[in-house]
Parts: structure tokens; sequence; C-alpha cells
């Protein structure tokens, strides 16, 4: 269900976010901390990175090495999750190798990844499509499972050409558990960019922060690119969420 | 399997067989089937020897006890499922295969909740453009009374409506034979009475042959040319009954309940 903007999912969380900012201002002040940054330092840092421009240059970079990775993931996890949905062999044979290289962390393949494709764009890239694209195959593999047999069964009634089954029922069928795989996807994608250009890169907002730190420890722009990077995540998850209101997805939500 | 191999003989000229063994009328042949299902507790024998034929354009009900198997039948008529002995021969050729020359309408329903009602409509239709299928979509929209729920989606449609869209996505495919598993069931009794009379009308104009499977002998009186009543499990035909009654039908004739009243007796109540 949508919920209207009340008091309830609007001003509860403001009043929750303006007592932590409060909280913060109070312990820096409090503290006399010389290098933590207060809430003021932080948006006039950031205003300042808006003025320059750089901060869209990082915003923009870290964007498309996200569309790039998620992009090339989404690509191949989808058809082969539907393979594997289909046919029990293949899902007999490549399930136990994602189930192992699945839960290896993104951050682990950094090394091999420097190694194989060097200190550019492409390792990145890479990174975050191996966070990305397990998820996406295994709920897409669950959701052709989960299919409910009297749809398998009306459409092998009415005798339709494979290539259309695979797009009028298999796919559409299993759409809300691809999407809650692209949806988780997206997220650790998010994670993992951040990560990697903390170590490899010279552009985006991971880099953003090492180089605030390690340049003249500006610990007002390490923080601003915090906040950044959780509204960035906020709003991408905002718009995966919004296909699951699509009237072709949303009935495996409404009884 | 052995077994299957004897019934199914590979015939070499499946018209010259019809032609031979059966008079051409008959739409369906049921021979001595057999079915059992292998469960925990052993064999369970379901279908133990059934046998009748359906001629071209007849209406038939199959009533029986729940559970006697009544489903495992229409699934091996529709070729779903094959019986472990025995033969169905559907316009002559043996062992039928599941196409859109018999369409199954079953209790629980199977519109693509994905698709709108336009799309299910017409997702039998192949090799049509897009102007044809517009045309088979108006003319059953109207035929099961859809108009105006074309670009709607199966959730916001009552169970009513979504039965309607069930028989028109039948319908388009222009079958033969529609094999209906206690179609109506899970609607309310008024709705089911609609649905009832409206299948009727439909039937006076399509003319396809019907076998519908019910626990309702009302509905079964109210619909078929011929009722068979099923024994408990292993499903048998018990008794046959014709019903002479001429449409439209009145549930509450003296007729109409006195074969109601020798249905239900054979039927154990």
């Amino acid at each position: 269900m949508r919920q209207a903007y009340n008091s309830k999912t609007v001003l509860m969380p403001t009043l929750l976010v303006a007592a932590l900012l409060g909280t913060w201002w109070f312990a820096v002040v409090r503290t006399e901390s010389s290098i933590f940054p207060t809430p003021w330092q932080v948006a006039t840092g950031a205003l300042e990175l808006v003025e320059d421009g750089t901060l869209w240059d990082h915003i923009l970079a870290s964007l498309l090495r996200v569309a790039a990775g998620f992009g090339l993931a989404v690509a191949l996890a989808v058809p082969l999750g539907l393979w594997m949905g289909r046919v029990s062999s293949a899902y007999l044979t490549l399930n136990p190798v994602f189930q192992m290289l699945r839960p290896i962390s993104p951050i682990a393949w950094i090394p091999i990844a420097i190694l194989w494709f060097g200190v550019g764009n492409a390792s990145p890239v890479f990174l975050i499509f191996i966070a990305a694209v397990f998820p996406i195959i295994l709920q897409t593999a669950v959701g052709v499972h989960t299919i409910d047999a009297r749809f398998l069964r009306a459409a092998d009634n009415f005798g339709v050409p494979r290539g259309k089954l695979f797009a009028r029922v298999v796919l559409p069928a299993a759409l809300p558990q691809i999407l809650v795989g692209m949806r988780v996807s997206l997220g650790v994608a998010w994670l993992v960019v951040v990560a990697a250009e903390m170590i490899a890169l010279r552009s985006g907002l991971g880099y953003l922060i090492m180089d605030s730190r390690n340049a003249g420890n500006r610990y007002d722009l390490v923080v601003a690119g915090m906040i950044i990077i959780g509204m960035i995540g906020l709003l991408l998850d905002t718009i995966m969420r919004s296909f699951e209101g699509l009237k072709s997805v949303r009935w495996r939500y409404v009884k | 399997m052995s077994s299957n191999v004897i019934s199914f003989e590979p015939w070499a000229d499946a018209q010259a067989v019809e032609a031979s063994v059966e008079p051409a009328f008959h739409k369906i042949v049921v021979d001595q089937i057999h079915k059992s299902f292998v469960t925990a507790d052993g064999t369970l024998e379901v279908i133990g020897g059934i046998s009748f034929k359906v001629a071209r354009g007849e209406t038939i009900a199959i009533v029986g006890p729940s559970g006697c198997g009544k489903s495992t039948l229409v699934n091996i008529l529709a070729g779903f499922d094959k019986p472990d002995r025995g033969s169905v021969t559907v316009d002559g050729k043996p062992r039928p295969r599941a196409s859109p020359q018999g369409i199954v309408i079953s209790q629980q329903g199977s519109v693509f909740p994905w698709l709108t009602v336009y799309e299910n409509i017409v997702f039998g239709l192949d090799g049509l453009d897009a102007q044809q299928k517009r045309d088979v979509s108006h003319q059953l929209t109207e035929l099961v009374g859809l108009k105006g729920f074309e670009r709607s989606y199966p959730n916001e449609l009552s169970g009513g409506m979504l039965k309607r869209v069930e028989l028109a996505r039948a319908l388009a495919v222009k079958p033969e034979i529609l094999y209906m598993d206690e179609p109506f069931s899970a609607l309310d009794a008024l709705m089911s009475l609609r649905l009832r009379t409206e299948l009727l009308e439909l039937l006076q104009k399509q003319r396809q042959t019907l076998l519908i499977i019910t626990h309702d002998v009302e509905e079964a009186i109210h619909l078929a040319d011929r009722i068979l009543v099923l024994s408990t499990r292993p499903a048998k035909i018990k008794s046959s009954f014709e019903v002479p009654l001429p449409h439209p039908r009145k549930l509450t004739s003296p007729e109409a309940q006195g074969l109601k009243e020798r249905v239900l007796s054979e039927l154990g109540l």
C-alpha cells in the first residue's frame, strides 16, 4: 500500500533527523573537537563542492560505474536465472557454485580486479558486476520455480510457441521476484562502488572521501560525502521500489 | 509401460480407423481407462475402468463424490496426463496431447494476472495481425459481457468477471471441446446460475462439445444432455441419465426435480 504523506511518514522521520543533528552538534561543541566537524561545517563544505562543480563530477562518475556494472549484471543474470529456473539440470549444476561465490565479499575481489583490469574504470565495474549478479540470478530462478503450475498448464493448453511462453508467461510471472533481486543488487552495487573508488580511483564519491582526508584532514568533506552517498542510496532504492507499483507487477502483492 | 503399448498402437491411418472403428460423430471415445498414483501408503487406484462416448456438440456432465478422481479424468481427457491402461480417442486420433482443440477451464481459473483482459483474450492467437486480434477481442468481449474492461487487470475484476475472461480466452482459439472442471463452484449461487445461463446461450451459438465436471447435481441438470454418475474411488461409471428437457430449462419443474432425486439417490443421498 502506498501511504499518504502525513505526519507519520514525514513529520516523525524529520524530527528524528533534527534530533540527531542536534545531538551531533552538541557533542562536537561540548568535546571541543578540533577535527570532527559540526553539521554547519559539513553543510558549508558541501556547498563549496557544489559551487566549484566537483561534487557533480564525483556523483556522475560513481553513478556511471554503477550503471555499467549493474546493467551488465542484469543482462547476464536474468536470462541465466530464467534458464536455471526452467531447466533443473542447469539449476542443480550451477546453483552450488553460485552459492559458494555469493558470500565472498566484493571487497575481497579488489586485488584480483586490479590484477586483471588495472586501476581504470574496468575494475570497479567488474566489482559491481560481481556484487550484483548473484542476487539477481538466484531471485530470478526462484521466481521461475514458484510460478503457479496452473499458468504453465494453461500456456501449454494454448500451445503457444517457446518464445511467446517466455515473453508472455515465464518472464512476467517471475518479474516481481526479479525486481526484488535487482533492488537488493543495486543496494550492494552502491556499497561496492564507494569501496572500490577509495582504493583504486581518482574520481567518484569514494575517492572524494579518501582524498578529503588525505589532503589536509577535511573531515567536513568526508562527512558530506558520506551523507550524499546515503541520500543517493535512498533515491536509488525509491526508484527500484516504484517499479513494484506497476500494474503488471503489483498482482503479486495484492490479494 | 507395457500396457500402454498395447492400448496405444500407433495407428497407420487415423482417418481409416475412425471410419472403420468408430462412427464419425463420436468426438470423444473413452475406453476402459485405469489410473493409479503411488503414494506414501502404497498404490492408490483413482480411476478403475471408465468407458463412455461423447457425440459432437453434446454436453456431458460428470458428477461424483469429492475426491473420486474427476479432475484426474479431465487431465487424461485433455492430454495433460496418461492413463495406465485403456485409451482415449479424440476425433478418431488416439492419445490426445494438450492442444487448443480442447481447452480446460478449472475451478481456480488460470487467467494470467500480469496481463490485461485484452491481452488474456488474445493470448492463444498466433499469426494474426493487431487489427484481427482487436476484432476477435471485440466480438468476444461483446459475447461474454466484458465490454469496457479490456484494459483492466484481473485483480480489478470480480470472480464472475474472471470466469468470463477465461471463457473468452478459450473461445478465442475456437476450441472444439471445452473441458470444465468445477468451473463455477468458487462463485456464489446467484453468479453461478447467471454464468450457467450465459454458457448455454454461448453453446447455442458456438456448438462446442462440452464436458463438465461438477458435484452440483442441479448444475448438471441445467447444462447437460447426459449425466454420468461416478462411484467413489476407484471411480467407475455407476449410471447414466439422459436429460430430455428442452432449453431453457426450468429447474423447479417436476421433471427436473424428479431427475435430481434419482441422481442424488445414485450418489447415495
